[in-house]
């Protein structure tokens, strides 16, 4: 009887091995790019890998979203797309979609509604979904600081980020034009909303980089995300700017004693994009599907403190995987961190990048 | 001679063709021409060689010739107005370039938009229009998705629409730019522009940043090539001049750099020169600074020479190495024993001897640093940065950013090429010698 | 001022020309281990032309670069023209130097090569023109002045080095191996080249080779070196004649040596029984005493064939080979035990025909024969 059990067991788990081969077989693998690193991880951990073990297909990484819109424009332009889904800023997509570079996406027929049946299109935080982009995170750049060189008390507004006298200390910012303008003029006085207004004129700019000059002595410059974490624990700098995550990581992982300044900070959000003419639409459709529903979003915030872009996701959040730190209080959007943020306009910066580039380049290195 | 003279006149031609050999080819034994004869055996040899350098050559071409051909002539090609609105470009020649242009051309541009927004490609030309006018994005991106239901006349519907159409700039920009070829990404990568009127002028000061940067690049990488032969020319003459043993071990340290990944050799330098770091912690313990003015070594431009003095130096001590070696000691002697103090001897007879080596690490360390982009992104910060630098982040933006970033690369290798062809002119590439 | 162990004067511009070039207990060590020369005392006097002879690692090039400064002594001192240079670096030293290698500065021209240590005397222009051109002169390449050395013949580099060494007129030359590097002709037409320069100039000359014809061609003394110590110092011709030693015998020219043990003495001469049978006569030099072993020496062209009555030293040989060399016929044989014995046959009218394996008799006069200090 016990013999009949088991041998019963062993062919049907041998039927199923077989069959699950044949179906991986005929399946093909999907080339997913993105960042690389500990975001690439929480990816992999929160879609692909449970992605794979329901459906058998393999996923490859390439870690490229660095050059993703001068790669997918070499793949589109040559007619050889080898990429199938591609992690991409919501400004880069955006410029990429004006160009036909990518595949545009229909979210209610793309995307899964949300478990109480709101259509996707609703779903997600206005302003993120675009016509070829689906959003995954969102996640803000502020200012964060060393307790250690504020005993009293850090900067609590982007005025007193200003304030040298008040809060004296090197400050590390991003070496773009983005956010960094922006926030020379809430600095300065502007309201937020009427930002990018101002910014929009001639005499907006020229204000943005005069308060910026004010500033410039106390300034080092950073390019790569994993560096104003490294500068403010090296001591190199007191204040700096800073993806939202990265803090995280320094304050919980590495117990660094930072802190974020949520005041002004500035979300925008990261997601996944399509290159035109990829092979394997279907295949591409399956995944984004399953990877961007509302339970996967909510898990991806167990191994990285973005937040999911979708609104049903937010009650889902848990805690974090490694440390078992209580994930809510480190969202971008909780309640109290989103008071005064500002949304990062990429159309704005999609009509004025090219020539504010140039001028930051030409005043950075004046 | 004398025999030829006495046996006839047939021997007389025989010696005029030894002495005159264009009068008539000389001949192997059977008649065949000497120089064909020759040609058919040397002709194995050549084959031989040619086939052996022939996958290099390839190689060579494939990689290396052809990105740089194809990066050059992206530096110059300007598709996106003849192409994107292709009816637009085709009538817009016969507009005067007074003010706003008539009714035909508006009438084009609106049936090019509607096309354009059905095959998803109005955003190549207006990322193209946008670079030189900020705002055009807007108002044609606006207007395309509305061009299927505009009605004639549409110069009218379109200027209700968005004034922005009224701009006359504009239109003068998209009558000069429907040409297939344009030097404008030339005039940025040097700081000039296009007015209002299509004339060539200065940028604004505000705006200038790649002319300072290349004389930046250029002027520090000078000083870097200095630095290099001043430090490691007494390595050099170390290594030549102690036992193989010792010069061997010490050679080893010289490489270790090499070895090293570039990324760890410049995060070292992060950690050595930082305010917080070793150098300061050191000076400030000795008391020679005070805490509060920590010196700033690094994200500026000493910390660009610094670390990059350091990971180029081996390409000066090796060439440097490699003549030194086989200038004989005796010659320093030999000056010597002539009278010459150390000193005077040093300077008259080692170290002219020495040129060739000096003026081929002067070579290499030059041109490599010219280039370099890895160490100055991550410890220039904004004064210690160089020209690639701004050209790996153009070559990541937009379609209109990548062809300026062509013709930047276009000109640094110019630069490079003149700088050979001068340092050619004044030391004689012939004399360099590698190692 | 020192005083020399030996009680030698410093300073003393009499014993100058006696002793132009002082070494006095001289030693050197590289390594703190072995010393390359051992305990060295030497006089040169002014004008003389000195060879240091010796195979290669005798020490003598290290004793030449110690007198040209470039190595300093580990003990003793050397005077030059009585005053001790020890501590003098060799740029002062206002000694010429002719290198195996020319050393000839290949950036300059001839002309500024022979400027070269006049110039850095600070002489004015005119001067050095003169200078230059009477010394191509001397060495018979006045139209070389413009050309480079990479451009000139080894022979015509030669010269140049030479030239280079006497511009500026120093009282002594010092030139390791400088022949060296040319080939056997040339080699010899510089010899007597060298020679003449050297005499005409009236400077004093020391000669590094390991090439003996060299240093009997052109030396006025040879001090053959071995093991870091002086063998013999003699002129040429006593050099070949009356070597005092079997490693001089054997360095100078060709020699055949017997080995055997002396019988008896008797004045200026004595007995020696060889170990391959036979007793033969010779002049004893360097032996212990009756009883000891020794080994004789006899030059070649000293042994006669089938002896006359006048010659006393007789034994027999076994003709092994023979080889003709024009002017004369070298004979190798078997003598006592020693097959590489050569005899040399002049070519002359009355000379009988030889053959291979022929038994012979041959003989020396005693005096041709010297008892040396036994080897192996």
């Amino acid at each position: 009887m016990r013999l009949l059990k088991s041998l019963a067991l062993a062919s049907a788990a041998s039927v199923v091995a077989i069959a699950g081969a044949a179906i991986a077989q005929d399946k093909q693998p999907l080339t997913i790019v993105s960042w690389g690193g500990a975001y690439s991880m929480s990816q992999q951990k929160a879609y692909s890998e449970p992605y794979t073990a329901k459906t058998g297909i393999k996923i490859l990484n390439e870690d490229k979203s660095n050059e993703a819109l001068a790669g997918v424009r070499s793949q589109v332009e040559a007619g050889q797309v080898t990429w199938d889904i591609v992690d991409m800023l919501q400004s880069d997509a955006q410029r990429a979609c004006e160009e036909g570079l990518l595949q545009k996406i229909n979210p209610d027929e793309w995307l899964a509604p949300a478990p109480d049946g709101t259509p996707a299109s609703q779903d997600f935080i206005e302003g993120t979904l675009g016509e070829c982009f689906i959003p995954q995170i969102l996640y803000a750049t502020l200012f964060a600081y060393d307790t250690r060189d504020f005993p009293n008390g850090g900067p609590q507004t982007i005025a007193d980020i200003w304030d040298v006298q008040k809060f004296p200390g090197t400050r590390a910012l991003e070496n773009i034009p983005q956010k960094n303008l922006e926030w020379a003029l809430i600095a300065d006085g502007v309201p937020a909303e009427e930002v990018y207004t101002v910014l929009a004129t001639e005499e907006g700019q020229d204000r943005a980089f005069k308060k910026l000059d004010e500033l410039k002595p106390n300034i080092i410059w950073w390019t790569q995300g994993a560096q104003p974490p490294q500068l403010l624990a090296d001591g190199e700098a007191a204040i700096a700017t800073a993806y939202n995550g990265r803090i995280f990581s320094a304050q919980v992982d590495e117990k660094q004693p930072f802190k974020i300044m949520w005041d002004r900070q500035m979300f925008e959000v990261d997601g996944w994009t399509i290159p035109a003419g990829v092979k394997n639409e279907a295949g591409v459709k399956d995944y984004i599907f399953f990877a961007t529903d509302t339970q996967r979003l909510a898990d991806q915030s167990k191994y990285i403190a973005y937040a999911p872009a979708r609104k049903s996701s937010i009650p889902l959040v848990g805690k974090h995987e490694a440390t078992g730190e209580e994930m809510l209080p480190h969202m971008p959007t909780q309640e109290d961190n989103f008071k005064t943020a500002v949304r990062f306009d990429t159309d704005f910066w999609a009509t004025y990048g090219d020539a504010l580039e140039e001028r930051w380049n030409a005043w950075v290195n004046s | 001679m004398t025999d030829t003279a006495m046996s006839g006149p047939a021997s007389f031609a025989d010696a005029g063709r030894v002495r005159d050999p264009s009068a008539a080819p000389l001949t192997t034994a059977d008649g065949l021409p000497l120089k064909a004869a020759l040609r058919r055996s040397q002709r194995r040899l050549r084959l031989q060689a040619v086939l052996l350098v022939l996958p290099l050559l390839l190689f060579i071409f494939v990689t290396f010739a052809i990105p740089i051909a194809m990066m050059m002539s992206r530096s110059v090609q300007n598709p996106e107005v003849s192409e994107f609105p292709p009816e637009t470009a085709a009538v817009i020649d016969d507009w005067d370039g007074e003010g706003l242009p008539g009714e035909e051309v508006f009438a084009a541009m609106a049936r090019d938009l509607a096309t354009g927004q059905e095959n998803n490609t109005v955003g190549r030309v207006t990322a193209r229009i946008n670079r030189e006018i900020p705002g055009a994005r807007g108002f044609m991106l606006g207007t395309a998705r509305e061009a299927a239901t505009l009605q004639p006349p549409y110069k009218e519907a379109m200027l209700a629409a968005n004034k922005g159409w009224g701009n006359e700039r504009y239109w003068r920009l998209l009558k000069r730019e429907t040409r297939s070829i344009t030097p404008a990404y030339y005039l940025l990568a040097l700081d000039y522009e296009y007015d209002s009127n299509g004339a060539i002028v200065k940028r604004p000061a505000n705006y200038q940043v790649y002319q300072p940067l290349f004389l930046r690049t250029a002027w520090m990488s000078l000083v870097i090539t200095g630095l290099t032969i001043l430090l490691g020319y007494p390595v050099a003459y170390l290594l030549a001049s102690l036992p193989l043993r010792t010069s061997n071990l010490l050679m080893i340290l010289v490489l270790l750099p090499f070895w090293t990944s570039l990324l760890v050799r410049t995060s070292a330098w992060i950690v050595l020169l930082q305010q917080q770091g070793v150098i300061n912690d050191l000076l400030v313990f000795s008391g020679l600074l005070g805490d509060g003015s920590r010196l700033r070594m690094i994200y500026n431009q000493t910390g660009t020479i610094v670390a990059m003095t350091h990971v180029l130096l081996p390409f000066m001590i090796l060439p440097l190495y490699s003549v030194m070696k086989t200038i004989s000691p005796s010659y320093m002697r030999a000056a010597r024993s002539l009278g010459a103090s150390n000193f005077r001897a040093f300077v008259t007879v080692y170290l002219p001897m020495t040129i060739p080596g000096i003026a081929a690490g002067t070579l290499l360390v030059f041109i490599l640093a010219v280039g370099y982009y890895i160490t100055p992104a991550l410890v220039g910060g904004d004064s210690g940065i160089f020209i690639s630098n701004l050209i790996a982040e153009n070559m990541r933006g937009t379609g209109a950013q990548v062809r300026l970033a062509a013709a930047l690369s276009t000109l640094l290798l110019v630069g490079v090429l003149l700088f050979y062809w001068l340092f050619n002119k004044i030391v004689g590439v012939d004399r360099l010698k590698f190692g | 001022m020192i005083a020399s162990p030996n009680g030698h004067q410093n300073g003393n511009v009499g014993a100058g020309d006696a002793s132009y070039v002082r070494f006095e207990n001289v030693q050197k060590s590289y390594d703190g281990e072995s010393l390359v020369v051992k305990d060295l005392n030497l006089d040169i006097p002014r004008g003389e032309f000195l060879t240091m002879l010796g195979p290669s690692g005798s020490g003598k090039t290290t004793c030449l670069m110690m007198l040209a400064g470039f190595e300093p002594a580990t003990h003793g001192e050397i005077f030059l023209n009585g005053h001790p240079i020890n501590n003098l670096p060799p740029h002062k030293r206002g000694i010429g130097m002719v290198f195996q290698n020319y050393a000839l500065f290949p950036h300059m021209t001839v002309a500024e090569n022979l400027a070269y240590p006049l110039k850095v005397r600070g002489m004015s222009k005119v001067e050095i023109e003169t200078r230059v051109k009477r010394a191509l002169d001397m060495v018979e390449l006045p139209r070389m002045a413009g050309r480079r050395p990479a451009q000139l013949s080894g022979g015509q580099q030669q010269r140049v080095a030479v030239a280079r060494a006497v511009v500026f007129e120093p009282d002594l030359v010092l030139m390791d191996e400088p022949l060296g590097a040319l080939d056997k002709q040339l080699r010899e037409q510089m010899q007597y080249e060298v020679k003449h320069i050297q005499e005409r100039l009236g400077v004093t000359v020391v000669y590094v080779t390991h090439d003996q014809t060299e240093a009997l061609t052109m030396s006025d003394r040879v001090a053959v070196f071995n093991d870091g110590r002086i063998q013999q110092l003699s002129s040429p011709k006593d050099l070949y004649e009356a070597p005092t030693s079997s490693f001089v015998a054997k360095f100078i020219g060709e020699n055949n040596v017997l080995s055997g043990r002396i019988a008896s003495i008797e004045g200026d001469t004595c007995r020696v029984d060889l170990d391959g049978g036979g007793t033969v006569g010779a002049v004893p030099i360097a032996v212990q005493g009756i009883g000891s072993r020794t080994s004789l020496s006899i030059r070649p062209e000293r042994v006669v064939l089938d002896p006359g009555p006048d010659v006393p030293n007789g034994l027999d040989g076994v003709i092994l080979e023979l080889i003709y060399l024009g002017d004369h016929i070298r004979v190798r044989m078997d003598v006592a035990g020693n097959d590489e014995f050569i005899v040399k046959i002049p070519n002359g009218a009355e000379m009988r025909p030889l053959e291979r394996g022929a038994r012979v008799r041959l003989g020396w006069r005693t005096r041709d024969c010297r008892a040396l200090d036994p080897v192996g």
